[in-house]
């Protein structure tokens, strides 16, 4: 593969993720975010394949694999799963629940909100990622320093979904777009972290997942299970001061 | 009480340190995988009274290992490595062992509960507290800045369920808030090694080893590097607490079980911030170190103000022990900003003090609440009288925690401001007197109110059997702790370790 593929090939991926972001950033709350997060997972897959071909690191092959499996299928699968409700006998019937429980079930198009404006910051944010990253853009050499700003605009589009998302699952969308980010700038700024680095932290990604899941399934059963994507966590307001 | 305790020992064992080379690696793997067997043995044996001890067993591992290894590496000896080098325990890495294994002891040992062991969650409270210990002890002996993260995040995902232990709603909204919270904020810091992983390679040498860092000293892109660091640091400070990223504390703290409160606050705080004062030095090392000073002085100073006000106006007593903690979290940064050589030792001391003050705290708060039934302030009164088992030592680790006279903190306390005015940072002192006062007064007047004056009419209810076995809990550890807060900051014998310790975090004199 000639740096002019390599490269091409780069910017093809990375634009996949950044597309993929904005989709994410769009998706109406009935919609399911597992195939723009497949198709996100499997573009930072072929972006460490094209990497570890450019750079001629077999190593990066098998981490372009644990990749591919884990942010390509087995992360989008947990995020829309539910796992007490599929497995449990179904939540406790209304009737049980104290009085002081508010009213929970909320209609699942929230107050027809519009997307326009988290499109709009969306935009913005890349803007302001391609300011940030040119500095590191400078140090970084080879195929993938044009595509850099990508992995920042991903960090920034996690970070908005994850303020702004009312549902659980929403939250957990944004921080996985987060986690892609850095990833994405972890391949294209250094080719990828030491590989022991690189297993431990997606050990960690993985187990962070699961606990959000379960806890997720907890705060459904103790606020009470409401429309898809989990309960609306504006109702999370038992602690103050 | 750390040092006191494995002094014997330690020596035994330094001794072993000069005859052969194996001694120190193999201590730096029990301390890891003694915790993480103790896991184990809980998983598999499921005995009643495996999974009463075997948290309290790991502490003490960490405990007698770290003392050991502070004692063969500190006053000249060279660090130990293993593993090829990903871990490595050198003064502060001991130092820190040694704060780990005594306040964990601390909180396990309080916080021994044959109710909880017999329930059916028991085993996996116990497993997850070993595991939350072996990661705390690999985020303190890891090298490699990588290693360091994955291990910190470790404690994340360790302590996620042990903060919703109490299951409702309130348990399991403060846990998902953490999780979240705390995984953003050190994901930020992994954003950060990745750029200065990137500026070391464009130098030519791709390298996360902070020894290798601090002594190649490569010439990485000045820009890169710093905005690496300062994210780094940024995200290891959200994880130890420091305002304005301290949100998910005071939620995560007040609805933990008790020991794994004291856990949290007494020393998972203090490991993450071993992680900031990694980063800091690096800062001071590769760059002309002001980004990293300017950002632990504001989180300090904020930190401070946050804690003031929230002390003052707080109705609950674990959340009033939890902003207690961003407090002194905020005394620590405010030192390490300081950063000359007796502002680095008293955040040292501070850090310990802290640690088995607060544990022994928390542990009473939870006493208080097996026995009242309630953690709201109002509701608490003439505790001394009442329960004196609970109320004398409650009173007393609050008061060391206010820093009054014979607690190690004050001595640390007025170090600090001392070694701040020698550096010129008279204004920063000032502030931090006046919320210092503020905290003493807002603390003081609550922990008063709950424990001297009349009970109130007790209730003529039987008491419930948490209640019992509150009121019959040992007493020894908390007591220990709090004689050895007021009386490490004295140990001179200590000033030649503590010296070793901040030569590796770079005091200048």
């Amino acid at each position: 593969m000639s740096s002019g593929d390599a490269s091409q090939a780069v910017a093809l991926l990375a634009g996949l993720e950044l597309l993929t972001a904005v989709l994410l950033a769009w998706r109406g709350p009935a919609s399911s975010p597992r195939g723009p997060l497949a198709v996100q997972g499997f573009a930072l897959a072929g972006l460490v394949a094209v990497i570890g071909v450019a750079e001629g690191e077999p190593v990066l092959w098998l981490v372009a694999l644990l990749v591919g499996v884990l942010k390509g299928v087995v992360l989008p699968t947990l995020v829309v799963r539910r796992p007490s409700r599929a497995a449990g006998p179904a939540a406790p019937p209304a009737a049980d629940r104290p009085a002081t429980v508010r009213p929970v079930v909320r209609p699942a198009v929230v107050r027809g909100r519009s997307r326009v404006p988290l499109l709009l910051g969306a935009a913005g944010l890349v803007v302001v990622a391609y300011l940030a990253a040119r500095p590191v853009t400078r140090v970084v050499t080879g195929a993938t320093g044009q595509a850099l700003p990508v992995g920042f605009a991903l960090v920034l589009v996690g970070f908005a979904l994850l303020a702004t998302g009312r549902r659980s699952q929403s939250q957990l969308v944004g921080f996985l777009v987060l986690d892609n980010g850095i990833a994405t700038t972890a391949f294209l700024a250094t080719g990828g972290v030491p590989l022991v680095v690189e297993l431990g932290v997606s050990l960690d990604v993985l187990l962070v997942v699961l606990v959000l899941q379960v806890l997720g399934s907890r705060i459904d059963t103790a606020f009470g299970a409401g429309a898809p994507g989990g309960t609306d966590l504006d109702q999370l307001r038992e602690l103050h001061d | 009480m750390a040092a006191v305790l494995t002094a014997p020992l330690a020596a035994g064992l330094a001794a072993g340190f000069t005859a052969g080379p194996v001694v120190g690696p193999a201590l730096v793997w029990v301390a890891l995988l003694g915790p993480a067997l103790c896991a184990l043995a809980v998983l598999l044996l499921r005995r009643r009274a495996v999974v009463l001890v075997a948290d309290v067993v790991a502490s003490s591992v960490v405990l007698l290992c770290g003392g050991a290894l502070l004692a063969g590496v500190a006053d000249g000896g060279a660090a130990v490595v293993t593993a090829g080098g990903l871990l490595r325990v050198d003064p502060l890495a001991g130092y820190l062992l040694v704060v780990v294994g005594a306040v964990a002891l601390t909180a396990t040992w309080g916080g021994l509960s044959p109710g909880r062991a017999r329930s059916r969650r028991g085993g996996r409270y116990t497993t997850l507290v070993c595991l939350f210990l072996a990661a705390m002890v690999l985020a303190v002996v890891a090298d490699d800045l990588g290693v360091t993260w994955v291990a910190v995040e470790g404690t994340t995902i360790t302590t996620a369920f042990l903060v919703g232990f109490a299951g409702g709603r309130r348990a399991v909204e403060a846990a998902w808030k953490y999780v979240v919270l705390a995984s953003v904020g050190v994901g930020i810091a992994f954003l950060g090694l990745v750029l200065l992983y990137a500026a070391t390679r464009a130098a030519g040498d791709p390298t996360l080893s902070w020894v290798r860092l601090v002594t190649d000293r490569p010439a990485v892109d000045p820009t890169v590097a710093r905005m690496g660091l300062l994210l780094a640091a940024l995200g290891f400070a959200t994880k130890a607490g420091l305002a304005p990223m301290h949100a998910w504390l005071p939620d995560a703290h007040s609805q933990a079980p008790a020991p794994v409160s004291g856990l949290m606050s007494g020393v998972l705080l203090a490991v993450a911030f071993g992680a900031v004062l990694r980063i800091q030095r690096l800062d001071a090392v590769l760059l002309d170190g002001a980004a990293v000073r300017t950002l632990l002085l504001v989180g300090g100073l904020l930190s401070l103000l946050v804690a003031a006000v929230l002390v003052v106006t707080q109705r609950d007593l674990k959340r009033m022990l939890a902003y207690s903690s961003i407090e002194h979290m905020g005394l620590v940064a405010v030192a390490a900003a300081v950063g000359n050589r007796l502002a680095l030792a008293a955040m040292l001391v501070h850090l310990l003090v802290h640690g088995l003050a607060k544990a022994s705290t928390f542990v009473m708060a939870g006493r208080v609440l097996a026995v009242e039934g309630t953690t709201a302030i109002a509701d608490v009164h003439g505790l001394v009288r009442s329960a004196p088992r609970i109320g004398i030592p409650f009173l007393a680790g609050a008061v060391t925690l206010l820093g009054l006279p014979p607690s190690g903190l004050f001595l640390t306390e007025a170090a600090l401001v001392v070694a701040g005015l020698r550096s010129g940072y008279g204004w920063a002192m000032a502030i931090v007197l006046v919320l210092l006062l503020v905290v003493f007064v807002g603390m003081g007047r609550a922990v008063i109110a709950m424990t001297l004056g009349a009970p109130a009419p007790a209730g003529s209810s039987e008491p419930a059997a948490a209640a019992t076995e509150a009121l019959s809990a040992p007493l020894a550890p908390v007591a220990l702790a709090l004689a050895a807060a007021c009386l490490l900051a004295l140990a001179t014998p200590l000033a030649g370790t503590l010296d070793s310790v901040v030569a590796v975090i770079g005091g200048a004199p």
